[in-house]
């Protein structure tokens, strides 16, 4: 139960500052003003057309398909893989378990596996290319190795030692309930939890912010329709921008 | 003025992205401003001595008045996509050509003072102390950065290295460390009206002699109206169009299209420039102070329209901010674009029928057609996006028979810089300038090659300027880069009864 209690206050600090931190970074971004149109063209006009370029841009990586096929394929088998695989966790925090969670029970371990195969990749690349090994800092390849040891660890209670999921899903329903129930103590599964509280506390205070930051890149959430909308930022009209015209001169 | 020694890079069949070279362009640094170019633009004239807190006060404020710095500095995650697409890595190797990497130089000083991680951990994420050393590199390699935004094309959160760029100029600029290019002659445009320091008899003096050469020319009296109260169009072009080579060859081409076109037109003496290098050093207020001549001219001469001839930046600053900087325009026409493009304004006398072209006029040509970055990639022509790809390409199909594309992935929005943007057409940068071309010069080589490409057309002042420099250097003629008016204008056909 010591174990129990102890993932438990973890995970509620885990939330608290993964939940705070994104809070407040969303903030910063939303009310820092873009003073000029600067969408990288072209760009669509409307609006559903900025939402259509979000959209391949989140879903496709639009952009990095045409930056770089390798990063592409890989960065894109990480990331479905990894929301195929989260998805799969839903049957922890649901109970009965949503049908078409259960559906994508088979799915999840492939998609697993992908994630593995997508950060491997990832990491082969920032250690074998020269470009890119000249632009990591320790905490770009500490980034890729505690999602990898996430994804093995998972992958690891699949298929080398299973853990007692029906004490899992007791415990994670626990956390919801606020009725905090035992964890099992097995390796994996210790490993595989701490590294997860690990990676929620330091989401809001590392690269992992291009997940919010995205959204509010104005080459890419920008309409190019600045002819025929006048765009002024707040701190911008404070100069004053068209100040009293001069009277007229020959 | 010391030559500095180099090797211009050989064109290969394909551009590679070259092995990392460490340091290979650190030497490079153009001339830091006077103190005399500095004043002005309302920066220190030196160093001041509390360099380390007005830097750092000043990136603080730049965080919080540009989304784009701040996003861009949290959202990158070194995932390298960008790694080999700047002109100016694949011509020198510098690393610190990389986008990515110029980014980091004040990513690495963000992460140290405005971050928790590089606070308690500056080791684990690569931040450092802001120190004399960081600011050397600032000052050589945000002087490697053309502003071209290639980078953010192929970014997937669309990380645009000209935003940072254009802050760590201004952090610059705002200790004392301005560059000299760029600041004198933001400092002539405020007193004088143009890049050039070219006062009103001179420039009076120049229009009448193109008056009578281009009558001697074709027996046409086209005339280049300046100042002229009551003008249905104000023209406000670069600079360099009034003189320079190839550039002045655009300005008749323009000068014919109004003629033929029979809609009166003038320049102004007050706002003889429609460059705005405000843009280049990433200052606001000075970008505003440049473009409201522009503004001022157009109410003093009581115009219906502004059209701006050809130049890249000029047009991105044109297109995408005037309206915010000294808008609105509710003095002018509304049935207009405001502002127009010349290209704009020509595709339109041309699809109307209103203009008549012989193609035949050009036939000793075979022509292609360089991008220029910031129309391509900054702004827009017409009225549907891509319209800056087509609209150029339709003049000059208009007017040539012989046209050629380069090769796919160096044209449209993955076009090359010139190597010349962004406030570096200065022979302080000379190496840098040539091995920056590389890229581009590389894409023209092919089609010289392959299809026998006479001349190459542009819409850009600092491309032409840019291109008759270097191209020599990489064994190709330097009058093969052209006006894109220049071919419609010698292509017009003249309506005799006028």
């Amino acid at each position: 139960m010591l174990l129990g209690s102890l993932f438990a206050v973890l995970f509620y600090l885990a939330t608290a500052i993964l939940v705070l931190g994104l809070v407040s970074r969303i903030r910063r971004y939303a009310r820092t003003p873009a003073p000029l149109v600067i969408p990288t063209t072209p760009a669509p006009i409307t609006r559903s057309g900025v939402a259509a370029r979000m959209f391949r841009e989140v879903v496709f990586f639009e952009s990095l398909f045409k930056g770089s096929k390798w990063s592409w394929l890989f960065g894109w088998l990480f990331h479905f893989g990894m929301l195929i695989a989260l998805a799969r966790h839903l049957r922890y925090f649901t109970e009965p378990v949503w049908n078409w969670v259960v559906m994508i029970q088979w799915v999840g371990v492939y998609a697993g596996m992908a994630m593995f195969v997508g950060l491997a990749g990832l990491w082969a690349r920032r250690i074998l290319v020269d470009r890119i090994r000249y632009i990591s800092a320790p905490s770009d390849h500490l980034m890729l190795a505690l999602l990898l040891a996430i994804a093995g660890s998972g992958i690891g209670m699949k298929y080398v030692a299973h853990t007692d999921i029906v004490a899992v899903k007791a415990f994670t329903l626990g956390l919801i309930r606020f009725d905090w129930q035992p964890l099992p103590a097995d390796a994996l599964l210790i490993v595989h939890l701490s590294l997860v509280v690990v990676l929620m506390l330091i989401f809001p205070f590392s690269k992992l912010l291009h997940a919010p930051g995205m959204f509010f890149s104005p080459t890419r959430n920008m309409r190019d329709n600045p002819r025929e909308h006048r765009h002024v930022a707040a701190w911008a009209q404070d100069l004053s921008s068209t100040p009293s015209d001069r009277s007229q001169v020959s | 003025m010391a030559k500095v020694e180099f090797e211009t890079p050989e064109l290969k069949p394909w551009v590679d992205a070259p092995k990392v070279a460490p340091g290979a362009m650190a030497h490079s640094k153009p001339f830091v401003a006077k103190p005399e170019h500095q004043q002005p633009l309302g920066f220190p004239g030196e160093l001041v001595e509390n360099w380390k807190d007005v830097a750092l006060e000043k990136m603080g404020d730049l965080l919080g008045r540009y989304r784009s710095l701040q996003v861009f500095m949290d959202a990158c995650v070194k995932c390298g996509a960008c790694t080999d697409k700047c002109h100016y890595y694949l011509g020198t190797g510098d690393p610190k050509n990389m986008p990515v990497a110029r980014q980091d130089l004040m990513r690495k000083i963000y992460r140290r003072y405005f971050t928790p991680a590089g606070k308690w951990f500056p080791k684990l994420v690569g931040a450092v102390d802001l120190t004399e050393e960081v600011i050397n590199d600032w000052y050589s390699y945000y002087h490697q950065c053309s502003e071209c935004r290639r980078c953010s094309v192929y970014c997937p959160y669309g990380i645009d290295t000209a935003e940072i760029t254009m802050a760590g100029r201004e952090i610059l600029a705002s200790i004392g460390v301005g560059q000299k290019y760029s600041n004198e002659i933001i400092g002539k445009v405020h007193t004088i009206g143009n890049n050039l320091g070219l006062p009103e008899p001179a420039l009076a003096d120049t229009l009448e002699g193109l008056e009578e050469e281009v009558e001697e020319d074709i027996g046409v009296s086209v005339k280049f109206p300046l100042d002229q109260q009551g003008a249905d169009v104000l023209l406000v072009t670069p600079s360099a169009d009034f003189f320079a080579e190839p550039h002045v060859d655009g300005l008749i081409g323009y000068a014919k299209v109004f003629h033929q076109a029979g809609i009166s037109w003038t320049l102004s003496s007050y706002a003889s420039e429609a460059a705005n290098f405000g843009i280049f050093i990433g200052n606001y207020e000075n970008m505003q102070k440049v473009a409201q001549r522009i503004r001022q001219a157009a109410l003093d001469l009581g115009v219906k329209r502004i059209i701006v001839g050809e130049c890249g930046h000029a047009w991105r600053v044109a297109y995408s901010f005037w309206n915010t900087l000294i808008g609105p325009f509710d003095f002018l026409d509304p049935s207009y674009p405001v502002p127009q493009h010349i290209c704009e304004f020509t595709h339109d006398l041309l699809q109307r029928g209103a203009l008549k072209l012989d193609p035949e006029a050009n036939d000793d040509k075979v022509v292609t057609f360089h991008d220029s970055c910031n129309v391509s990639r900054g702004s827009r022509l017409g009225s549907a996006p891509g319209g800056q790809f087509t609209i150029p390409r339709d003049l000059i199909q208009a007017a040539c028979r012989h046209f050629v594309d380069m090769a796919p992935d160096t044209i449209h929005e993955h076009t090359f810089c010139c190597g010349g943007g962004g406030g570096l057409l200065t022979d302080d940068l000379l190496e840098l300038r040539v091995k920056g071309a590389m890229p581009r010069a590389q894409a023209l080589q092919q089609v010289i090659e392959s299809h026998g490409v006479t001349h190459m057309a542009a819409i850009c002042a600092i491309c032409k300027s840019q291109f008759s420099k270097v191209l020599p250097q990489y064994g190709m003629g330097m009058d093969m880069i052209i006006s894109v008016h220049q071919l419609v204008g010698d292509a017009l056909i003249f309506d005799t009864e006028q």
